[in-house]
């Protein structure tokens, strides 16, 4: 990726006769094999989504009891499913509150911890260690946290009795924050080590230069660090944005994302594991899914990859 | 973002002069610093976020040192009662942790050799030749592992129940409800990330080390399998962490594809608990934090590997 990067490769690029029939058939096989394993099990399914999305299926009995409906299945999720709306919401507040919250927070978390300051390391350590714990466990803790009787706000508040109680889940209107809160404990500490890393590569030399001209620490930050840290804020937002769109271990565990909680990715579940099996429909919101990450992967991608060719 | 942060009320000016004064003189030594009133409301705030950060999981843990009678008594926000593990013994016993313990183990492990074998062939063979598909096949790897999971879960549901498998393999006699199942999404799933991060740790290792080899005829595989990959073990290390917990962790592709019971890791196992122990908090939180145990040692032995495994990723943006 940096200059040095580019001679390994030219160098081998400069005799490609030396492969023998046995080096490319190795070679093949060794790039083959995984290839067949992700196209089959990953890219394969995401083309059939798009694919079955135009198509009414119960997903009982085979291949020939499938019908081709055309854009219906859409129509229906934009004019009369009723949870779309909802779960599209859902969806962008995750973003945005995942975008204002823990990005930033994370950041200046990221900064200040950069300062080489004691016990550093421990500091890092407490920060990142909700990253660790499955976001199925966080939706058990969200439940004894926000348990509208048992939990530790209500109790810690007093807003645990029968007047003045506040139902944190199972309000619909009040559900959905609590969830985020949670989220966002396990989202900061991600995005921080990320920040952490960037920092890394930030020269020392240019920050006293900066401090030597009289510049003070938002300056510095501002003129100095920031600058240098544009390509850990790509890999941030694509993160953010793909964990938005991901999210979904911690709504199901806490009301398998009913009731104020609606996500896509539980629509997607629910048409496929739930009473009615619905594969097209199911297919169809996966499709939506499927598109709106995939504006944002593609720029990613290309931007990665083309620094990647210059070399 | 910069907006955001302008808006920020942190104490930033008041932090700001201290510390940026003593930024110059750390670079010679850390132990002779005058303690200033910024670095003080700095570890004042750290200490302050660090107990928030901590507040949920002691939270946790304290309730499942209490026995449901206590807390039932009480309340949850209480002291006094009973204290002790009896919690985590019943969770233990009852819950059949121990076998959705296995089942994890079954999956996890395997799965996770696998994707880092695979990853580091498909690495190899990108940044060790030029072969004129090496950025699409890159990319498909990559790309693959950014999808949400439920973009391709549908038509992957429906393969999975229509794949035969022999019983020997797989008890439900199909992909559905196996551990191979798992196993291959998993594998399939993971290869883009690792792929990508040792693609470009590979790109570092300088050509002259694989020459003396070509020049003697070592074969492409000697040359991966003697050169490159001893070459890689503290990035093969560093992923190996991080796969662990993100498989070990999975609770989305357990829950879709793994509905029966019996085969479930233990994530999605302890889904089922809070039916069967409802309203016993305790039992559950106790149940939680030793599902937690795993990662959680893993994460303390192994932090170093495990936080450059993310962010050797993260820096090649």
């Amino acid at each position: 990726m940096t200059a040095p990067d580019r001679k390994p490769t030219e160098r081998i690029r400069s005799r490609p006769r030396r492969l023998s029939p046995r080096d490319r058939l190795t070679l093949t096989l060794m790039a083959g094999v995984p290839t067949v394993l992700t196209v089959g099990f990953v890219w394969l399914p995401a083309l059939l989504s798009v694919v079955l999305s135009f198509s009414s299926w119960p997903g009982i009995g085979g291949i020939d009891t499938i019908h081709w409906i055309g854009l219906q299945n859409y129509r229906t999720i934009f004019t009369i499913y009723p949870q779309f709306t909802p779960a599209v919401e859902h969806n962008l507040l995750w973003l945005a509150v995942f975008f204002c919250l823990p990005a930033p927070f994370g950041l200046f978390l990221a900064v200040q911890l950069d300062k080489q300051i004691r016990f550093s390391r421990l500091y890092q350590n407490v920060l990142f260690l909700p990253v660790v714990l499955s976001l199925a466990l966080i939706g058990f803790m969200t439940e004894l946290i926000f348990s509208p009787t048992q939990g530790l706000i209500n109790n810690l508040t007093g807003h645990a009795g029968q007047h003045g109680m506040i139902d944190w889940l199972g309000d619909p209107k009040l559900n959905i924050w609590a969830v985020l809160v949670m989220a966002c404990w396990r989202q900061t500490g991600y995005i921080m080590i990320m920040y952490l890393a960037g920092l890394k590569s930030v020269d020392p030399a240019m920050k006293e230069a900066a401090a030597l001209d009289g510049a003070n620490q938002w300056q510095t930050f501002r003129h100095v660090v920031w600058p240098a840290l544009r390509s850990i804020n790509v890999v941030v937002l694509v993160i953010t944005v793909i964990e938005s769109l991901r999210a979904f271990d911690i709504v199901y565990v806490v009301n398998k994302g009913t009731n104020g909680l609606q996500l896509l990715s539980v629509l997607v579940t629910d048409n496929i594991i739930g009473e009615a099996s619905r594969i097209g429909f199911g297919s169809a919101l996966a499709t939506i899914l499927l598109l709106i990450s995939m504006v944002f992967i593609v720029p990613y991608l290309i931007t990665v990859f083309r620094k990647d060719q210059r070399g | 973002m910069t907006a955001a942060m302008d808006r920020r009320p942190h104490p930033r000016g008041p932090l700001s002069r201290g510390s940026l004064a003593n930024s110059a003189a750390e670079h010679g030594r850390t132990a002779a610093r005058p303690p200033r009133t910024g670095r003080i409301l700095l570890h004042v705030f750290l200490i302050g976020t660090s107990l928030v950060w901590l507040a949920p999981l002691l939270y946790a843990f304290y309730t499942a040192l209490r026995p449901y009678q206590d807390t039932a008594k009480h309340g949850y926000v209480s002291v006094g009662g009973h204290y002790g593990f009896a919690n985590f013994t019943a969770a233990w016993t009852q819950a059949d942790l121990p076998r959705y313990f296995w089942n994890s183990m079954i999956i996890t492990v395997p799965a996770l050799l696998i994707t880092l074998a695979l990853a580091s062939m498909v690495a190899f063979v990108v940044a060790r030749y030029d072969f004129r598909i090496n950025i699409a096949l890159l990319m498909i790897f990559t790309a693959g592992n950014l999808l949400p999971q439920q973009a391709i879960i549908t038509p992957l549901y429906k393969l999975y129940q229509l794949i035969p498998l022999p019983d020997w393999l797989a008890a439900s006699g199909k992909l559905d409800d196996s551990f191979i199942g798992l196993i291959l999404i998993h594998v399939a799933f993971q290869t883009g990330f690792c792929a990508f991060v040792l693609s470009n740790y590979m790109r570092t290792i300088p050509a002259e080390l694989g020459e003396a080899a070509l020049v003697d005829g070592a074969s492409a595989w000697r040359q991966y399998w003697q050169i490159v990959l001893p070459l890689c073990r503290p990035v093969l290390a560093a992923l190996a962490t991080l796969e662990f917990t993100w498989i070990y962790n999975d609770f989305f592709w357990a829950t879709v594809l793994m509905q029966t019971g019996d085969n479930r890791p233990i994530t999605a196992a302890l889904n089922n608990l809070t039916g069967e122990f409802f309203v016993n908090n305790n039992l559950i939180s106790a149940a939680a934090l030793i599902v937690a145990i795993p990662t959680l040692v893993v994460f303390f032995a192994l932090q170093k590997q495990f936080v450059s495994g993310l962010t050797l990723g993260a820096n090649k943006g």
